[in-house]
């Protein structure tokens, strides 16, 4: 969980509906599989997903291992006023990443 | 010298151990590959705390035949005005034949605008899949979709 990419438009009119994306790079190692010697791989994923518009809560997404690799989201959002959006992942480990973007609400 | 031609008892005591042999390997395979119906109902309920649910609202969309199944596309809709008064809360997302019911779950709000959302899934098998939808009134509305899948994921590489 290194890199992600997200996608907000940049502006909005006040209570228009719009779309958000977000990927962040992650194996997803289910913990079901077996490696070239026959032994199970550990499970490591992402295990939640948040999307904060002004440090709010408007989206979240709890992961299981079927989710797959690199996992990605496409969800929406009203976009109420101008400010910040954060994305932010969550690993089964509790370790975070965090990605923001800036909207303009007129 | 003449070869000993191996006679019947030997050849069948040989053959008999064959099946035992490949028993043995298959033994090895680390998890069963599919949740039985009884875990899939578990899973349901954990998340209906067994309240009756309802047919329809919920649209599930996926593709009817699977190339990949380490890489479904699915998308999930419901018809719902997100307001305050009337939300969806919550989706859940179960699958019949993986190995865990369970696939993801999204918590929605007023905020939402809109109760849609698409991500990509592993599929195990050909199957039916399952999406629950919680609204702030605490009703549950069902929807279905089946898929093919060509190319299973969660495979066992040895």
């Amino acid at each position: 969980m290194d890199q992600a990419r997200i996608s907000v438009p940049s502006t909005a009119t006040a209570g228009e509906v719009i779309e958000l994306r977000a990927l962040v790079r992650h194996p997803m190692e289910t913990g079901f599989r077996g490696d070239s010697r026959g032994r199970l791989v550990p499970r490591d994923i992402v295990s939640r997903f948040e999307c904060l518009y002004n440090d709010e809560v408007v989206f979240r997404a709890d992961l299981f291992p079927a989710v797959a690799a690199n996992p990605f989201l496409r969800f929406f959002t009203r976009a109420t006023e101008t400010g910040t959006l954060e994305f932010r992942w969550t690993h089964q480990d509790g370790e975070t990443l965090s990605e923001f973007a800036e909207i303009t609400v007129t | 010298m003449t070869f000993s031609k191996p006679d019947r008892r030997q050849m069948l005591t040989g053959m008999a151990a064959l099946p035992a042999l490949s028993v043995a390997t298959v033994s090895l395979a680390p998890l069963p590959a599919s949740a039985t119906p009884q875990e899939l109902r578990e899973a349901v309920a954990a998340f209906t705390k067994g309240r009756p649910t309802e047919e329809g609202r919920v649209t599930l969309d996926i593709p009817p035949i699977s190339e990949n199944g380490n890489s479904v596309s699915l998308s999930v809709s419901v018809e719902s005005p997100m307001t305050e008064d009337d939300h969806v809360r919550q989706i859940a997302i179960f699958a019949e034949a993986n190995p865990l019911p369970d696939i993801v779950r999204f918590t929605l709000g007023p905020r939402a605008g809109r109760a849609e959302v698409a991500t990509r899934i592993r599929l195990n098998d050909s199957q039916t899949l399952l999406a629950v939808a919680e609204m702030n009134d605490g009703t549950l509305w069902t929807g279905t979709a089946e898929t093919v899948v060509t190319l299973a994921a969660c495979g066992i590489i040895l």
